[in-house]
């Protein structure tokens, strides 16, 4: 089924929404949104690509197997949880970089950034997985 | 065992056997240089690993693990050498070398562990090392079989010995074995000593081979030589003996404890002598000797007083000497000439003379004739036996008088036959056996002679502080070659007399005990193979019955189940309590509408025809909640539902576009007991919501994160600060299971695709 209104909105639309998705993963932290809530619109961007496209245009638009992403993902949690380990602390906590400080302003790094990214490409592979799966197999 | 595998051209094993044969050896000259301060007192190290359960990796250094660790990184030497020129050029030596490093691992964890968990923990890698051991031919059926034999009746036995574990440590307050075992008056009068007990017996009676678990071990035999001489006779299947032991002091002692560790003892080193005369292959043969010495050792930490464990723990070394020296030599001898059966092998000494010396030395020490060590141990197994008071002693003296009996003449079939008289054709032509492979046993036959004839080193380094270590208080050990003429010697004289009558007559005694074997119903392996048989019938049932592929059944028995047992324990427990007033004043209309909205969308999902239109919806209804959370400022939550209400649409249709047509199944009472099931889903979860919302909210961990998210994890969005920071340990679980779950999907997925056209795979 292919609609070329489905397709062309479709190109613009995916860039917004994977757009969207990180900017919702980055804010997480104070404001509504995080790894999953990102992983999930950015896994509906691709989704949409898919049903306007194929299977095959939208695994050769992620480039990487979203299986492997995955894995990643959950490898790039555990680092961030072990990350405490170097400053001796129990696995997990967080550990936080408050770079550029000038009065209020600063860019903080930390941690629990890296594990919500970690989050993010678990729910984002897992369900493109899935999803991909589901379309060319069944 | 043939050597028709492809040979790889390695010289000791290439780098796999270097490494293999380097680490026992350091470790055993590391342990052997701390021999001396160990021999004056234990010593304990150790660091924190988990200290809010309170499990530690600390080492308990005394003399009854010094003896473990010499004998295991010994053995594990003259094992690993030979093993280097038995199958260092086999192709999956390296693989078999990472099993036999993993087992020592696991061996020394056990007994330097100062923990019971960790113990349990490296209790649980010897029993699957030893699984994969005993299958490494894992070509062979048979091989197989008694390695998931092992694996299982060792495994059901570690299970049960961690819940005996769970509640001594409970108990006791303290999972350090070094505290526990100073709380041995507190231990036995406690109301649940039996159960721990008999929980500690039931993992120890598996590991170490006791009737009626003993089946595994002969059939354990299938593995590599080696193997066998290593883990089923010197090392792993005494680590229930070592357990036992190193809990004697916290639970040793009792009625209970002489009654079970003195007859399981016993009657498995009767029936094991027994049995050993029955088998014709050398091996089997001394399979089943060692089983008979698995017994004597139970027998004697049962009898519980200082001479009994000291007869334990001299008899301990005595037999791992000898027993590894002797599996080793029938590997020799089985490389030489291609057989290992009693009744061919004859004449080897001109052939193979120095195995026939290692065999000679090893031999003569199991059959404990001086100056040999196996003779200073069947001593003070009799002196041990008399010294018990009551019944106790004539029933211990006996059976250990069988047992010895029976290892007098096994010595004669196993090291003296096989070497005496004329040379027998055999399959091969006997040559003797290369420097790697002889080193072992001639080194461990030497040894039964050196602590034969200077019995007092022994007594001092190894069997004095074991002996304090097992029974708890400090008593002068003093081992001697002659004690002069008493019970015991005459004892002795009569063992070799007797002894020597049965190995005359071996032959026709072997003869009737096959036949009688022939007539006897009672076969422990095949009745292992029915319980077996049974257990799978059983899965098997229960399968067709809960999972039989039908997704309408899963669901019905998933919810059912919730129904049932959640709905029951509401009513049995009378839990409704409801904090509601009904009145409809304070709704705003855009609420009302979000309700209809829901409302609609459930009924529509139940009426329709349609599967499309009841997939879409219900996403209404799942958006209607969604838009109810955003009512009630709760963003996250509802941004989440909003997307996994959009996500289920969509699969669910990319699905059911595909599905089967199935003809509409309309019968009436089809209908009738999913509408029950769905119904009585929403009523306990409506009731249970009532009831929950009635109670008090308890707000100490709301406080908490409204207070600690900023100031503790930098972050004002308390979800996502709980989700990365607070409980990161959950999410992370979580994406794991969903990292899990998807990629196990695509897996069935793709084997779906894989059956329906196989051609397309390659």
């Amino acid at each position: 089924m292919q609609s070329l209104i489905l397709t062309t909105t479709t190109r613009l639309l995916a860039a917004l929404l994977l757009m969207f998705s990180i900017y919702a993963l980055l804010r997480g932290h104070n404001l509504p949104g995080g790894g999953f809530i990102g992983g999930l619109i950015g896994a509906t961007a691709f989704i949409l690509y898919t049903i306007a496209t194929s299977v095959d245009e939208a695994r050769a638009a992620l480039r990487i197997d979203p299986s492997n992403l995955a894995i990643l993902g959950v490898g790039v949690a555990a680092l961030a949880g072990l990350g405490a380990g170097f400053a001796g602390d129990p696995f997990f906590t967080g550990q936080w970089l408050f770079l550029f400080q000038d009065g209020d302003s600063y860019i903080p790094l930390s941690t629990v950034l890296v594990f919500d990214i970690g989050v993010y490409m678990a729910v984002f592979g897992g369900i493109l997985t899935l999803v991909f799966a589901m379309e060319q197999e069944i | 065992m043939a050597d028709d595998y492809p040979k790889v051209d390695r010289v000791m094993g290439g780098p796999a056997g270097w490494i293999s044969i380097a680490f026992p050896s350091i470790l055993f000259l590391y342990f052997l240089g701390l021999l001396p301060q160990i021999a004056l007192g234990p010593q304990v190290h150790g660091i924190d690993w988990v200290p809010s359960l309170g499990i530690n990796l600390s080492v308990l250094l005394d003399g009854l693990s010094m003896t473990f660790v010499l004998l295991i990184t010994g053995i594990g030497a003259a094992v690993t050498l030979y093993s280097a020129r038995y199958l260092g050029q086999h192709p999956d030596y390296p693989r078999f070398v990472s099993y036999l490093l993993m087992f020592m691992v696991g061996m020394l964890g056990l007994v330097l562990a100062d923990n019971l968990i960790m113990l349990f923990v490296f209790w649980e890698i010897t029993t699957i090392a030893s699984y994969l051991l005993i299958g490494f031919n894992a070509d062979s059926a048979k091989s197989r079989r008694s390695a998931l034999q092992a694996l299982l009746v060792t495994g059901t036995g570690g299970l049960i010995l961690l819940g005996g574990m769970i509640v001594l440590g409970n108990v006791a307050g303290t999972f350090q074995l070094s505290e526990i075992l100073t709380q041995g008056d507190m231990l036995r009068a406690h109301p649940w000593y039996l159960a721990i007990l008999l929980l500690f017996l039931a993992g120890t009676f598996t590991k170490s081979a006791q009737v009626p678990f003993h089946f595994w071990l002969p059939n354990a035999m299938a593995a590599p030589t080696p193997v066998s001489a290593y883990l089923h006779s010197a090392t792993m299947v005494k680590a229930g003996i070592f357990l036992m032991a190193r809990m004697n002091p916290a639970l040793g002692g009792t009625d209970a404890w002489f009654w079970i560790l003195t007859l399981f003892g016993g009657v498995t080193a009767v029936f094991a002598s027994v049995m050993a005369m029955r088998q014709t292959d050398i091996k089997q043969v001394l399979a089943y000797t060692t089983l008979m010495a698995l017994g004597t050792l139970t027998m004697f930490l049962g009898a519980g007083t200082h001479y009994a464990i000291m007869a334990a723990m001299l008899f301990l070394v005595v037999h791992s000497l000898y027993k590894a020296a002797l599996f080793l030599m029938i590997g020799i001898v089985d490389h030489a000439t291609g057989t290992r059966e009693a009744s061919v092998l004859g004449g080897l000494s001109k052939a193979m003379p120095l195995t026939g010396l290692a065999a000679a030395l090893a031999g003569i020490s199991m059959a404990g004739i001086p100056p040999m060590v196996g003779f200073i141990g069947k001593e003070f197994i009799y002196k041990a036996g008399l010294g018990l008071e009551g019944v106790g002693a004539v029933r211990v003296t006996i059976m250990a008088f069988a047992a010895s009996v029976m290892m007098f003449a096994v010595g004669g079939i196993v090291a003296l036959k096989p070497f005496r008289g004329d040379l027998r054709p055999t399959p091969t032509e006997p040559h003797e056996g290369p420097w790697p492979m002889l080193a072992g046993p001639l080194v461990l036959g030497a040894l039964s002679l050196i602590f034969g004839l200077v019995p007092g080193v022994l007594g001092y380094y190894l069997v004095g502080p074991a002996t304090h270590a097992v029974f708890g208080e400090v008593r002068e050990v003093h081992l001697y070659l002659w004690g002069g003429v008493n019970t015991a010697l005459i004892l002795s004289l009569l063992t070799f007399l007797a002894g020597w009558l049965v190995y005359r007559r071996h032959e026709a005694i072997r003869t009737r005990l096959a036949a009688f074997e022939a007539r006897n119903p009672v076969d422990f392996d095949a009745g292992w193979d029915r319980l077996l048989d049974g257990f799978k019938a059983f899965a098997a049932w229960q399968t067709r019955l809960i999972q039989n592929g039908s997704l309408q059944r899963y669901m019905a028995v998933t919810f059912g189940t919730f129904v049932v047992l959640v709905g029951g324990t509401y009513l049995i427990k009378g839990a409704f309590r409801s904090g509601l007033s009904l009145t409809t004043e304070g709704i705003h209309p855009v609420q009302w509408a979000v309700l209809g909205l829901i409302a609609a969308g459930a009924m529509l999902t139940v009426w329709t025809h349609s599967r499309m239109t009841a997939v879409a919806a219900m996403g209404v209804t799942g958006i209607g909640v969604a838009l109810i959370f955003i009512m009630f400022s709760a963003p996250d939550v509802a941004i989440t539902q909003l997307l996994v209400e959009v996500l289920v649409v969509v699969l669910v249709s990319l699905v059911m576009l595909r599905l089967p047509y199935l003809p509409r199944r309309s019968k009436a009472t089809f209908r009738a007991g999913h509408a029950m099931i769905a119904g009585g889903m929403g009523l306990v979860t409506t009731f249970l919501m009532i009831s929950v919302l009635a109670t008090d909210f308890d707000r100490r961990l709301t406080t908490f994160f409204e207070a600690a998210s900023y100031p503790e994890a930098y972050g004002r969005n308390i979800v996502n600060v709980i989700l990365v920071d607070f409980r990161a340990l959950d999410t992370f679980g979580e994406v794991t299971v969903v990292a899990i779950a998807a990629i196990a999907a695509f897996a069935l997925l793709r084997g779906m695709s894989t059956r329906r056209k196989p051609e397309e795979e390659s």
